[in-house]
């Protein structure tokens, strides 16, 4: 059997596409698997997209312990008698998954871009050394555990009139020695970057919190209006929010027009926006690592730089 | 308190150059360092030892030639470093396996410390694959670490949510980049963590027979082609240049 978990639904439609690839190349079933309380219309959901059945581990626990869903994934997979656990890579899906293959002592593998089968193996790619170069993995040994980032898959069309099982069961599983004192949503300002169509980014080279407001008159005049930055920004002077952090550990994005101003191009940045379509930076030094990956540059004290495109742009387009 | 902190030598991926013609990345004569954010584990370590005493012990899993950075490490403050050169071919099932051993084979502990991810490969899979294998609790990406004498509380960023967690002894805590800052160590120190011992175990010694589970079939290089058109002259003629390519490119509506 092929399983497929995430905590967040969106991501679970996207792994049960490809989850019903590999699995009737296998001919062997795809199971959704939830853990929680029975909730009949998110299994139905599960089904619509793609799962064959939908296994319910069913708890009470509401709070997310890798311990804990560790302890449940080792009965899940042994009352399935599973070979290919795939999880979304949302960080509670990282730590879950590596947990869990040091429990079972299988092999397992982070962040993949791609999964297939290759000789009847589960085979993956996964992005290394801050995106200079993609590692094609393969797994000798069962069960393979990986974990896939949201969008890397496209969810199937829902199809409500697929019929599938739902599977119940309880597990007694051994409590966790942690507890969790509080969980509160992260500051956030609401922004969305790795859908924007448009990105405008700051980074070190602002001297003040208030001259970020250059870079959203630019995203404004731009019509783009998603603005980002780079680690030091969002992470060490949180000028912005985390949502707007663009990098390695930040977000990853893939917009039309990326405008990087004031930002070096360190090479943990550029993992996070290499895919994007046209690249622009804006730098006072010439030797910027970031002119390397753009596609178009201007070398200047954004300060003097900033203002001048914005009233170019607003000429230009209106 | 007895800490034991993982770390990792990676290339310098800043430094790594890339085969024109291939497009495969170049992996020899790349400067080596440890893990920035194992530097962040060995810090919140010292940090814990200043505050309730104990011991640190570094652990590493990587050639001969990594005990250079593990006397880094000395210098910083660990008091004892452990080396484990793994097999030819190696895997997160065999370098999990070799870290249990090595820390099983230092005794009792009360915190294991690892980086959130390393900075080459960036899977963050080695701490709670390590967690489960020794069957302890595990808390991730922590950003800030407040250790008492009988239990750690953490809080932890994740993505969406900020979760505050607690544990008691023993526990395997990631922590993150923004956890604090490296100290760098005084010439003093550097000298003196010449004196400090650096335990070399084989990986036969603590594991007999480890055989990857992950096979790795290739590494391909990617392809980064910008035009790199760069104005630098006059910035308004500059802007004007640019904001003419944008449109072009069907880019500006």
């Amino acid at each position: 059997m092929v399983l497929v978990y995430s905590d967040d639904k969106k991501i679970t439609f996207e792994l049960l596409n490809k989850g019903s690839e590999i699995a009737k190349e296998l001919g062997e079933k795809l199971t959704a698997v939830i853990i929680g309380k029975i909730d009949e219309s998110l299994s139905q959901e599960y089904i619509s997209y793609g799962a064959d059945d939908v296994f319910v581990s069913e708890t009470d626990i509401d709070t997310f312990k890798a311990e804990e869903y560790a302890n449940y994934f080792e009965n899940i997979i042994k009352e399935t008698k599973s070979e290919i656990i795939i999880i979304g890579s949302n960080k509670n899906g990282k730590e879950l998954a590596s947990r869990l293959a040091g429990r079972l002592d299988v092999g397992c593998i982070i962040d993949c871009t791609n999964i297939y089968l290759k000789d009847n193996k589960l085979t993956s790619e996964r992005v290394v050394y801050s995106g200079n170069a993609i590692a094609v993995e393969q797994f000798n040994s069962k069960p393979a555990i990986v974990t896939v980032p949201s969008k890397v898959f496209d969810p199937l069309p829902k199809d409500e009139k697929r019929k599938g099982e739902i599977i119940k069961k309880k597990f007694e599983i051994e409590k966790s020695a942690s507890k969790i004192l509080k969980v509160q949503e992260m500051k956030s300002e609401g922004v969305n970057v790795e859908d924007a169509e448009i990105i405008v980014s700051c980074g070190r080279g602002f001297k003040n919190k208030e001259d970020i407001k250059m870079i959203q008159d630019l995203a404004d005049a731009i019509k783009g209006r998603t603005v980002g930055c780079s680690r030091p920004i969002a992470a060490d002077l949180k000028w912005l929010s985390e949502d707007h952090w663009i990098g390695l550990s930040g977000h990853k994005v893939k917009p039309k027009l990326y405008i990087a101003a004031g930002i070096s191009g360190q090479i943990q940045h550029i993992a996070g926006m290499r895919d994007s379509g046209i690249i622009v930076a804006i730098n006072k030094d010439p030797e910027a690592l970031i002119f390397k990956s753009a596609d178009y540059g201007i070398v200047g004290d954004l300060y003097e730089v900033l203002p001048k495109l914005i009233s170019a742009v607003k000429e230009k387009i209106g | 308190m007895n800490i034991i902190v993982c770390a990792k030598q990676v290339i310098d991926v800043s430094e790594m150059k890339v085969d024109p013609n291939t497009k495969k990345p170049i992996l020899q004569g790349v400067p080596q360092k440890i893990s920035d954010i194992d530097k962040n584990a060995l810090e919140e370590a010292i940090k814990i030892k200043e505050k309730l005493g104990g011991k640190i012990t570094v652990v590493t899993i990587g050639p001969a030639d990594a005990k250079e950075r593990i006397k880094e490490l000395l210098a910083m403050g660990a008091d004892e470093g452990v080396l484990v050169p793994p097999p030819e071919k190696f895997d997160y099932y065999v370098i999990s396996n070799l870290l249990a051993g090595a820390i099983k084979n230092i005794g009792e502990y009360d915190i294991i410390l690892c980086g959130e991810a390393s900075i080459d490969m960036f899977s963050g899979q080695a701490g709670p694959r390590l967690a489960g294998l020794l069957g302890i609790p595990q808390i991730t990406y922590a950003q800030s670490v407040n250790a008492e004498k009988d239990k750690v509380t953490a809080d932890r960023n994740m993505g969406d949510n900020a979760v505050t967690t607690e544990s008691s002894y023993p526990v395997l805590i990631t922590v993150t980049k923004e956890i604090n800052e490296p100290r760098l160590p005084s010439l003093m120190q550097i000298l003196g963590a010449a004196n400090k011992p650096i335990n070399e175990l084989s990986a036969e010694s603590l594991e007999s027979g480890l055989t990857s589970k992950v096979e790795m079939l290739e590494l391909k290089g990617v392809s980064m082609e910008r035009k790199n058109i760069v104005y630098k002259n006059d910035i308004d003629e500059s802007i004007s240049k640019l904001v003419d390519s944008l449109a072009k490119e069907g880019v500006l509506r």
